[in-house]
This record gives structure tokens, C-alpha cells and sequence, in this order.
């Protein structure tokens, strides 16, 4: 079958040479962007503050882009009055001004031509025609298959545009990574226990916490703003904190207890714990008796669960789980057994995350000061528009009745659908993509790869030349956060606030705002009625009156926060609090699982492990990179130009490596890395695993500075373990080996 | 009037924010820096140590940079902040040389730069930017003759360390442990 | 295990990973220092001795090649600023504890009296030579009578200097290879010897060589024993000198240092010249050639290495 989509690699030579020339220049003249000459410090008080919200990650910190006379954005610093960044921006949201500045940014929009000779390549194309292309093809979807064969897969701001395009069209059918690969977990188990998610920003009560305790999450490398500023905040506190993880992360080198569990063991010491608390009597009673329901079940379920079973299993000592156990119980209520982030790891995460809020109900950490609190968001009126139309089949119905509580697509499940071979009953015909990068995000690139071959249309919108931007039939360029108006920011805090982003600079090149590109589609579909405005402006303006603020205040207060109207952040001692669960009680013993056919209680259950001469790849974030995001961006490139494979010095002596020597990597089933990646030799890491950071090895040649650099992960990722209870898409179950020579020149030799 | 830094390294994540505010503050050029991060691992798995610091210049009580410098380009101001003026430097790289901590870079402009504690923004009762956007606010600066200053009240009751004592520069980076 | 690296991905040009800030000037320049500094001390020191006559190419005909040699030193350290256009700030303050400043401003003073003290022998040097006009004739004649004076001058003058290329290095204490106050009078021997031995290359007069040859001896045994002394130093002192030493024995420079500086450099031209000295016939070229090319080699070895050397990281 004649493959529609190549991956196109454009021909770098051009865009290389002008690339290298520019580099040099800025070598040598040292031009750190805006200027060509650098001149002393910025003096702030001289230049203009225009407020905004950062979208380099999804946190969403506000701040203030400072532009001067020229209009050039010298420096972005947090807003004092942000609950997520209480005024101090992490480093990707600092060097967030890389972004804007990038010139290997998407400049024009691109349609995927075809010679006469088969060979593909991108053109330069007009606003016009680009976006006449999209929406005539969304108007033959339509009538061909139905607007619902029209997907999505989106992430953030730019991807909330496209999914009102997409709802105002008739279609549902899309799927965040965020939620199959990545947290999806957490919220089936937190919905099940206690009728709530954690979401996002989590509402952890961490900086009042008396004891932390980490599974696997690697708050300090893992920046999320809050967060980690909270922790340190513990720190402060003298908090104990308690890590679990088989790397001696940041967190873990900053804890009070870490346990270096060994991998895919996590379940059996969770359950271990709630035996102890359960057996030894240091469970909170008054709250099991008063709010939970299935006490009995669950001490009857983990009777067998001892430290000295769990120590066989995790390699961690039974005097050790009893000692942290114990610590847990002295600081409860305000025990913090973060949820994690990233949960994709074995295909039982589900359970895993059962198990951590198991654990919290039990020490009676929910609705307490350290422990979780009541959020509370601020809710933003919808500006005027018709309801959305109904759809016949939405992301839902592509389970095909599998993953009865998930709660948002799965995107593997968008993949398999959109591959007419694997006959499935609602079929995908094309896709729009914003806000991710889905060759480095997706496990599987095989199945990646041919879903994207076999869709009949795909339009990526993107501020930079991605890989996924490499497999569309047309390419947006959008215009980065600082150069455009976007939803007002709303997300659930102690104290519910709103936060306005509007552009600081003009939108460089010929590059667009998302909202603007959604609606020219839109208009050209007849959906006007759905973009009621001019300018998105006129929409902020609209929804902040009728929140008793306006367009005007928050230009120049760029927070406003509002009193709580749900009541407290925590649950009053006596207060006969309602859980939103089957039973209005926390569930130790869950209901909905029992009622689908999964174990009501968790289990462990063993998971392979390396063969011989392979080990396990964890991989995980750098504080300085939002992944593949970033690795482009020239501030924090200069922070981390490229991912290292750590390897235990054992490991190392064995394979005879050596710090900075270049391998590459070979999966278990026969997957190799596109680049080789530097090996660092450390302690940090056990002798049965490998650990890399997730984002790099970009493929992509027009991304002059991470192109080649490093590996990415991704592409050792081939297995999956499916967790039939939401589709969450398991990830650790890869194993590596290295390959010391370039596999490409020993299969000439072969060949030879 | 004594300026120092405090650096906490029981709460340092090492995430670098200090290098990028520094670069957007200053104008830093690509692939400079005037301050870092590092990483210092020791022990073996499972009985580790992991030490973050974000280091730069020390502004020495006893600089070698400022008694090296032929022009007196290098010089110290009050309250010890060591600055370069940039039409005084010949760009003969004594400094950097004399540098037991490498703080000193030869900037692509031909003078020799460093770390400045942001003396611009000191100036105005502000902050260096490093310890204005740390997030986990482990960067603590002040006047060390006032016991009030943001980083007396750090280094009292806590045990701290200086870089190489024994180069006899007297740096006025403090590093609690 | 320990482990000890940049987290932020520091990889300044020139400073990481290991300091490179000085190149190939620096070392040209101190060994042409040194060579001047010698050839000027013996012109001075011969002739105040009254040995004129019997020294001529020491006092006359080598001392040609000093105004020369600190030109192109100077012109090296030129090249090498990164702020050129700045250079003359050097000279618009005395700062009495930077060697660098010394290093400058005993090159004003010593340049000039070098090629006054060779243009007061214009007249032998190239007979028929006029200065044209009669202010510099006059000028020429109180020279002549002050030579003495002048012979004093630059004695004192080119010690400091042979003395000072040395310095320039100890006094960067946060170079562990050159945190030691051997280099000084080591550097001041060397660039004595090499001054020797240019004049002993130049001259035709056995005698005269022969007198040389003497003293470079001396001053070859003095190198060598405070070469001893050097490492012995090292290796008594802290990690950082050991390590340092080590780069020496067994290190990267290892062969260049032992085998061009002191086998090349010291033991075989001094084998050479007692050979010399006790009648056997060796190329005149020989010695001098060895013992320039072994101090130039020990000046960038020295330079290199230190700049790999640290304290920290």
C-alpha cells in the first residue's frame, strides 16, 4: 500500500547554512536577543510591564513580560500575587522570552505538496489558502463520514481554541496525552475514593504539611512552580519527608527517609504501610468511622501484607516501612501522600493510586490544614453562543466499552481508531493537533506512525517546527503566549482567582494567535454564530465585567482574586462532610470497581523484569526543559543541550562505558535510538535500571539547536501496558540494552 | 556595609532559574554565564549525598582579581561589591587567571565580566535577580554588618561553608549546610 | 564514588573545560622577555666590568637583538588583549601589586634604554653611520660618557624583568602549578641562559665564548637543581599540587617537559658545552639552538599546564 504521509524531512542545507552563519554571528558578536550588542543590565523601571500567563508548561504561572520602547520583550517575572508562583517564574517560565525569540520558529503557513516524481515537500501558503484548505476538508468529512470522524489531540491554551472549533463543528472526538499517558490514573482512583480529583494544580496542602511523602515523584526535577516551592516551604518546616523511588532523585536527596524501592514494586510497600497502620493501630479512627466505608474489607484484605512481605518484594527493610509508617501516623492529619503526576507506569496505576488515597483516608488526610485541601476555582461566564451541537458518537464510544472510567479520551484508543485495518466500529478520518507533539509524546511510534499515515488529512498548529509538524497536510504557525490574547486563567486554588494574558509584543513573523485561526475556520464552516467578536479581546472584556472587573483593571493588576463561595478550604473538626462517592463515604472498599469487574481493593501483582544484560528505562523531567518543548529554546538550551543515559558505575565497570562515551540504545523488541546519548556514570541510579530525561532526540532538522542532540526515550518505548480501568497507556515496562557502535555503520558491515 | 549571599543547600533543586533570571537581567550572551549550578553526588547507591550549589563570583574580601588588574579596571566599591569597568579592561585576562573559582569570563565584547551582584537593582533596595526568582527561595543576600539583613538572619544558627578557604580570599558566599 | 559537575550546563568558551585564556603569546612573550632580559644584564654587567673590548659581541653586537625581542614580546602581548583599543589604560596608572602592571611598566623603561644603549653603538656597529642631526649627535656623546650609568640602569632593570616573567605566574595563586615562589628565580635563570646562549650562537670570538659557556653552566646546574626543587614542592604540598606534579609524571606532559625541556633543553646542551669547554669540537649552533628551543618549550609547557591546573571542581 502506497504510504500517503512521509515524514518530511526538509532538506537542512539552506535553512543549515543560514542557521550556521547566524550562529556564528551571534558568536561571535555574542548577541543575546533583542540586541546585537550587549550593553549592561536591564533597568526594568524603564520599560513597560504587560501582564501575562506562562504556557511553556501547564502550570500556568502570571507574570510581567517588561518590553521596552521598541517593543522588544528584555525579561518575564512572576506576578507577586500568584498562587502559583507567589512572583518568582521557574526557569523555563524566565527563559520563556527564548520562545519568542527562536528563529527557527514556524514563519508562514505550509500545505504538504506532491511532485510529479512522488517525492513530498512543504510550500509556503498564504493565510488564505491554508486555512481554506482546513475547512474545506472539515466540510467533506462531514458530509463524507460525519463531523465526528474529525479528531483532535490537544494540550493547553492552543488546544482549547481548536476544541471549540471542533464542539461549534459536531465533534468530540478528541484526546489529551495528558490523560492516558500521563495522570489520567489518579483521577479514576481519587474519583473512586473520594468523589474528587486532586487536579490541577494539585491541592496539596504541602507548604503546612508535617510529613510528604513521595511515590515515584520527583518534586525539585519535576518543576512545577508551586510545588516545589511549597516543599521547600516543608523544608522550612522541618516536614519529614519521605521519598520513594528507585533513583536518588532531588526530592530524595533533600528527604528525611528515602526508600530506593525497587522498580515496580510500589503497590506491595503501600499495602505494607496500611497494614502497619491498620495492625499496629495508628490509623486515624475517628475519621474510618465517621467518613469511610470498607474498613473491614480492607484489614481483611491486607492481613497478609507485612513488612516482611513487602521487604522480599520491594528490597526495602521491614523496620524501615514500619519506621515511615509510624512517622506518617505521628504527623497525621497533615500527611501529604502526593498523587504524583506522571502515573503511567505498569498498567495497574489505577490501583497503585487507589492504594495512595487508601493510604491518606486512613491517616484522615483529606479536607485537613497539610494534608489535601478544598479547592476552588473561579467560574468564568461563557460568552454568548448557541449550544453546542450534539454528537451521534463521541471519544468515549472509541473505547468500544473498554475503560469504563475514563474520563477524557485516550488517545491510543484516537490512534487505533483512525487505522481502517484494525476495523474499528467508529472509524477517525483526520485530525487537527495543537499544543502537542505527538511522535516524542506517544508510546508506540509504530503505531503512531501508521495512524498518521493512514488519516486522510492532518493540520498541526504549532509555534515550532515539531516532528509532528512534519506529518501534516497543513502546518499554522502560531504566535507564542507573549504575543497573544488567550482564555482568562482559572484554575482551582486556596483562594479562587482569575489571571489575563494578553500579548506583549506583535506576533512575529507571519505566525497568528490560535483563537484567530480557530475562527477563520470556523467562519468559513458558518459557524459565526459560535465566534460572536472581532477580537478575542472583546470576549475577556465581555466575561471580566460580568466577574465586576474589566479588561481595563486587570491590564494593569493582571490577578484579581476572588472570596470563597464553597466554603473553607478545610473540612471543620465534627463537620459531617459528604464524599460525592456511591456511599457519600470515602470508599477504602471502591463500589464503582467492584461494580465493573476490577478489584475493589488493590493487589500486587508482579511485573516482567529485565532480561539479561537489559535494564530498566525510568525516565523523568529536568527542572530546566518542558520536554520536547523546549529543547529548542536558546535560554534554556544553554542550560541543558542534551539528555544523558545514567548508568551505576557496576553497570558501567561491566559494559566497560565511561562517563560521556556515546551508546546507543536497543529495546527489547529490537527498537533503537535514532542518536546515540551520553552516558553518565553515577550512584544515582540502581544497577538494574537506566534513567534518561524525557524530550530529547529530535528528529526534526529545522530545529537547528536540538536537532540530534541526545535521545529520546520515546523511541525505546514500544511497550505498552494497558490499564483496563481507564486506558492509561504503562511505559516502564521497557528494557535496554547498550549498543557501543553505530548500529547504522555495523549494518553496512554486515551488509558488506 | 558588607554585602554577602547565603545559598541553602538543603533546599537548592538546582534548577537553574538563578542562570536564566541572571542572563534576561544582564544581557548575558549565549553560552556565557556569570552564575551556575553545581551537582556534587558522593557515597555509593544506596547511601547517597547530594549536594546542589548555584555558585558565582565570590566578591572576596581579599581579591586576587582586584590586585592583579594592571589598569585598576577590576575594583571594589561599598560594600564590596567588585565590578569591572568596561572601558578600563584591556582585556588581558589576569583576573580570570588569578580566579581560584572561575567566576570570571571573557565576554565576547572584549572586557573581561562577572557576576555584579546586580549592584543596579542593589542600588535601588532591590534584590540580584538570581535571588528574586529563586523559587524555592534559597538565595538569601544582605548587608552582613546588619543583623536584621535578610542573610545574617540565614547564617545565625546554621552551620555554613565557603569555597576554598584555603586560597586566603575570604569569599563572601556562605553556603549553609 | 564522587562526582562533581556542572548541573546547568556551564561550558564557557575558553574557561571550560579547562582554562585556556592565555595561548601562544603569553609564552612567546615571557620567553622573549627573558631572552632580552639576559642578553642586556651580561651587556651591562661586561661592560661595567671593563671587559668591552674583550666581550664585543655581549656588549655590542647581542643587544641588537634586545630591542627587538621586546618589541615582538610586546607586540605578542598586544595581540593577545581581548580589548584591544583599551591598551592604553595600562599606562595611566601605577599599581604597584599587580605584576601585570610591573610586567608593563618595566617594559616601558627597559625598551627605550635597550635601544639607546645599542643606538650609542650605531657608530661601531655600522661604521659610517650618521644621526644626522647635531641634537642627537650631542645625545649620542652624554650616552657614551654616562654608559656606566646606563649599564647600572639596565642591570637592575632586566633582573626585574628576568625576575617579573616568573612572578607573573606565582602571583596567580589559583593556579596550583604556579602557586609556587620557585618560578621567579627559575624563570630569571632560564631567561638569563637564553640570553647567553643567543650571544654565544652570535659571537665569533672563542675567548668570549668561552667565558659564556662558563657561566651558562652555572646557570644550566641552578635550573636543574631548582627544577628538583619545584616538583619536590609540589608533591609536599596539598591534592591540588600533587595533582599539578602529576601532570609531569606520568601526566600529558610528561614526554614534551622531560624529554624537550630538561633532556633536550638543559642536560644535553650542558653535556655540550663541557664537551666544548674541555676541546672537543661541537657545532657552535648546537647548545644555543637546544637551549632557546628548550626555553621556549618550558614557557608554553608552563603556561598550558598551569592553566589546566585548579583548585576546585
Amino acid at each position: 500500500m502506497q504510504t500517503r504521509r512521509k515524514f518530511i524531512k526538509i532538506s537542512s542545507i539552506g535553512i543549515g547554512a543560514t542557521a550556521f552563519a547566524g550562529g556564528m554571528a551571534k558568536w561571535v558578536i555574542g548577541a543575546n536577543s533583542p540586541k546585537n550588542v550587549s550593553i549592561g543590565p536591564n533597568s526594568l523601571a524603564t520599560l513597560k510591564p504587560v501582564p501575562t500567563y506562562c504556557e511553556v508548561c501547564f502550570w500556568k504561572c502570571a507574570g510581567w513580560s517588561y518590553v521596552d520602547e521598541k517593543g522588544d520583550i528584555l525579561k518575564i517575572v512572576g506576578n507577586e500575587n500568584d498562587p502559583h508562583c507567589d512572583g518568582r517564574l521557574c526557569p523555563r517560565g524566565t527563559g520563556g522570552i527564548g520562545m519568542y525569540y527562536d528563529e527557527d520558529r514556524l514563519k508562514t503557513p505550509l500545505i504538504r505538496e506532491k511532485k510529479s516524481d512522488g517525492t513530498q515537500y512543504f510550500r509556503e501558503a498564504t493565510w488564505e489558502e491554508a486555512l481554506n484548505k482546513v475547512a474545506n476538508k472539515m466540510k467533506e468529512v462531514k458530509e463524507k463520514y460525519g463531523p465526528e470522524a474529525f479528531g483532535l489531540f490537544n494540550h493547553g491554551n492552543p488546544g482549547a481554541h481548536f476544541e471549540h472549533l471542533l464542539r461549534a463543528y459536531g465533534s468530540q472526538t478528541n484526546a489529551e496525552p495528558a490523560f492516558a499517558n500521563c495522570r489520567g490514573p489518579r483521577t479514576a482512583a481519587y474519583y473512586s475514593t473520594f468523589g474528587a480529583d486532586v487536579g490541577s494544580p494539585e491541592c496539596t496542602d504541602i507548604r503546612d504539611t508535617q510529613c510528604l511523602v513521595l511515590i515515584g515523584s520527583h518534586i525539585g526535577e519535576n518543576m512545577h512552580n508551586s510545588q516545589v516551592q511549597e516543599m521547600s516551604a516543608a523544608i522550612d518546616n522541618k516536614a519529614t519527608i519521605i521519598t520513594v523511588d528507585p533513583r536518588f532523585s532531588t526530592a530524595a536527596g533533600h528527604s528525611t527517609f528515602w526508600l530506593p524501592i525497587k522498580p515496580s514494586t510500589d503497590i506491595a510497600l503501600i499495602m505494607a504501610w496500611i497494614h502497619v497502620l491498620i495492625y499496629d493501630n495508628l490509623y486515624n479512627k475517628e475519621f474510618v468511622e465517621k467518613s469511610t466505608f470498607g474498613f473491614d474489607h480492607i484489614k481483611e484484605h491486607v492481613k497478609t501484607m507485612t513488612p516482611e512481605w513487602a521487604y522480599g518484594i520491594t528490597d526495602i527493610e521491614p523496620d524501615v516501612i514500619r519506621k515511615t509508617a509510624r512517622a506518617m501516623a505521628g504527623a497525621a492529619p497533615a500527611v501529604v501522600i502526593h498523587p504524583g503526576r506522571h502515573v503511567v507506569w505498569y498498567g495497574d496505576d489505577t490501583q497503585r493510586e487507589r492504594a495512595m488515597a487508601i493510604l491518606s483516608a486512613l491517616l484522615g488526610a483529606w479536607g485537613k490544614r497539610g494534608s489535601i485541601y478544598i479547592p476552588e476555582a473561579v467560574s468564568i461566564p461563557e460568552y454568548p453562543q448557541p449550544e453546542y451541537p450534539e454528537t451521534k458518537w463521541n471519544w468515549k464510544d472509541l473505547n468500544e466499552g473498554k475503560f469504563p472510567l475514563a474520563t477524557m479520551g485516550v488517545t491510543t484508543e484516537l490512534l487505533k481508531a483512525s487505522i481502517p485495518r484494525l476495523n474499528y466500529k467508529h472509524q477517525v478520518k483526520a485530525w487537527l493537533v495543537a499544543g502537542t507533539n505527538l511522535p516524542l509524546s506517544m508510546p508506540d511510534k509504530k503505531l503512531f506512525k501508521e495512524a498518521a499515515e493512514a488519516v486522510e488529512f492532518i493540520a498541526v498548529m504549532d509555534t515550532m517546527p515539531m516532528e509532528v509538524t512534519g506529518y501534516a497536510d497543513v502546518v499554522f504557525p502560531e504566535a507564542t503566549y507573549l504575543e497573544r490574547y488567550d482564555f482568562l486563567r482559572s484554575a482551582q486554588n486556596r483562594v479562587p482567582n482569575i489571571a489575563l494574558r494578553m500579548p506583549a509584543a506583535k506576533p512575529k513573523y507571519d505566525s497568528k494567535p490560535g483563537w484567530w485561526i480557530g475562527k477563520q475556520i470556523g467562519e468559513r464552516l458558518g459557524l459565526h454564530d459560535y465566534y460572536n467578536y472581532n477580537d478575542f479581546s472583546e470576549v475577556i472584556d465581555w466575561q471580566l465585567k460580568k466577574l465586576g472587573s474589566s479588561l481595563e483593571e486587570m491590564e494593569k493588576i493582571g490577578i484579581k482574586s476572588f472570596p470563597r463561595k464553597s466554603g473553607p478550604q478545610y473540612i471543620a473538626d465534627g463537620e459531617d462532610y459528604k464524599f460525592n462517592t456511591n456511599t457519600g463515604k470515602v470508599e477504602l472498599y471502591s463500589v464503582d470497581f467492584a461494580d465493573e469487574g476490577f478489584d475493589p481493593m488493590p493487589v500486587y501483582t508482579p511485573h516482567p523484569e529485565p532480561p539479561q544484560n537489559f535494564y530498566r528505562l525510568i525516565y523523568g523531567r529536568a527542572p530546566m526543559h518542558t520536554f520536547s518543548r523546549t529543547s529548542n529554546n536558546p535560554n534554556l538550551w544553554d542550560l541543558m543541550k542534551e539528555n544523558s543515559v545514567w548508568v551505576n558505575p557496576k553497570v558501567a565497570d561491566l559494559w566497560g562505558l565511561k562517563n560521556g562515551q556515546k551508546v546507543w540504545l536497543k529495546n527489547q523488541d529490537e527498537a533503537i535510538t535514532s542518536f546515540p546519548v551520553s552516558v553518565r556514570v553515577t550512584e544515582r541510579i540502581r544497577w538494574d535500571s537506566v534513567y534518561m530525561v524525557h524530550g530529547f532526540g529530535h528528529s526534526d532538522k529545522k530545529l537547528t539547536r536540538a536537532y540530534g542532540m541526545g535521545a529520546s526515550d520515546e523511541e525505546m518505548i514500544t511497550n505498552i501496558a494497558v490499564d483496563p480501568i481507564m486506558g492509561g497507556t504503562g511505559m516502564r515496562g521497557n528494557f535496554i540494552t547498550f549498543l557501543k557502535e553505530n548500529p547504522a555503520s555495523k549494518m553496512k558491515e554486515d551488509k558488506a | 556595609m558588607r554585602y554577602a549571599m547565603a545559598i541553602d543547600t538543603k533546599k537548592c533543586v538546582g534548577c537553574s532559574d538563578c542562570v536564566v533570571a541572571c542572563q534576561t537581567e544582564n544581557n548575558v550572551p549565549h553560552g556565557y554565564c556569570r552564575d551556575w549550578i553545581v551537582e556534587t553526588v558522593s557515597g555509593t547507591y544506596p547511601s547517597l549525598d547530594l549536594e546542589f550549589r548555584s555558585e558565582r563570583c565570590n566578591h572576596c574580601d581579599n581579591s586576587p582579581c582586584v590586585r592583579c588588574c594592571p589598569t585598576g579596571a577590576s575594583h571594589k566599591v561599598e560594600g564590596g561589591i567588585v565590578l569591572v569597568t568596561h572601558n578600563k579592561c584591556i582585556g588581558c585576562g589576569a583576573c580570570i587567571e588569578s580566579c581560584p573559582y572561575d567566576a570570571r569570563y571573557p565576554h565576547p565584547e572584549g572586557y573581561v565580566d562577572k557576576c555584579t551582584f546586580c549592584i543596579h537593582r542593589v542600588e535601588k533596595g532591590q534584590n540580584p535577580a538570581c535571588v528574586s526568582v529563586c523559587p524555592t527561595q534559597c538565595l538569601h543576600f544582605g548587608d552582613l554588618n546588619d543583623p536584621n539583613s535578610d542573610v545574617s538572619l540565614a547564617l545565625k544558627d546554621r552551620k555554613w561553608k565557603v569555597l576554598a578557604p584555603e586560597a586566603g580570599t575570604k569569599p563572601q558566599l556562605y553556603f549553609l549546610t | 564514588m564522587k562526582e562533581e559537575l556542572f548541573a546547568s550546563g556551564r561550558n564557557i568558551p575558553n574557561i571550560d573545560p579547562y582554562l585556556n585564556i592565555w595561548h601562544w603569546q603569553i609564552p612567546l612573550y615571557l620567553f622573549l622577555g627573558g631572552l632580552a632580559a639576559g642578553i642586556l644584564f651580561f651587556a651591562g654587567f661586561f661592560f661595567v666590568r671593563g671587559k668591552e673590548a674583550k666581550m664585543q659581541a655581549t656588549v655590542k653586537w647581542a643587544p641588537i637583538l634586545a630591542p627587538i625581542a621586546l618589541i615582538l614580546g610586546l607586540g605578542a602581548l598586544f595581540w593577545d588583549l581581548k580589548h584591544k583599543l583599551y591598551f592604553w589604560q595600562l599606562y595611566t596608572t601605577i599599581r604597584l601589586e599587580s605584576p601585570m602592571g610591573w610586567g608593563a611598566w618595566t617594559l616601558m623603561i627597559i625598551t627605550p634604554i635597550s635601544i639607546l644603549w645599542v643606538a650609542s653603538y650605531m657608530k661601531e656597529i655600522f661604521p659610517g653611520w650618521d644621526w644626522k642631526f647635531d641634537i642627537l649627535n650631542r645625545f649620542e656623546a652624554w650616552i657614551i660618557k654616562n654608559r656606566v650609568g646606563l649599564a647600572w640602569v639596565m642591570m637592575i632593570y632586566s633582573i626585574i624583568l628576568g625576575v617579573y616573567t616568573g612572578i607573573l605566574l606565582s602571583a596567580f595563586n589559583a593556579r596550583p602549578l604556579w602557586n609556587t615562589s620557585i618560578l621567579g628565580p627559575l624563570f630569571l635563570v632560564s631567561g638569563f641562559s637564553t640570553g647567553l646562549a643567543t650571544t654565544i650562537w652570535i659571537s665569533n670570538d672563542a675567548k668570549e665564548r668561552k667565558t659564556l659557556s662558563r657561566i651558562d653552566l652555572i646557570l644550566i646546574v641552578i635550573e636543574l637543581f631548582l627544577i628538583v626543587h619545584l616538583f619536590m614542592g609540589f608533591l609536599a604540598g596539598s591534592q591540588a599540587s600533587i595533582e599539578a606534579a602529576n601532570l609531569f609524571l606520568g601526566g600529558e606532559f610528561t614526554v614534551s617537559f622531560w624529554i624537550f625541556v630538561v633532556l633536550l633543553g638543559l642536560i644535553f646542551p650542558a653535556v655540550l658545552e663541557t664537551l666544548e669547554l674541555w676541546g672537543f669540537h661541537v657545532p657552535k649552533w648546537l647548545p644555543p639552538v637546544l637551549i632557546l628551543f628548550g626555553g621556549l618549550m618550558f614557557r608554553f609547557i608552563i603556561v598550558e599546564a598551569g592553566q589546566i591546573t585548579r583548585y576546585i571542581y
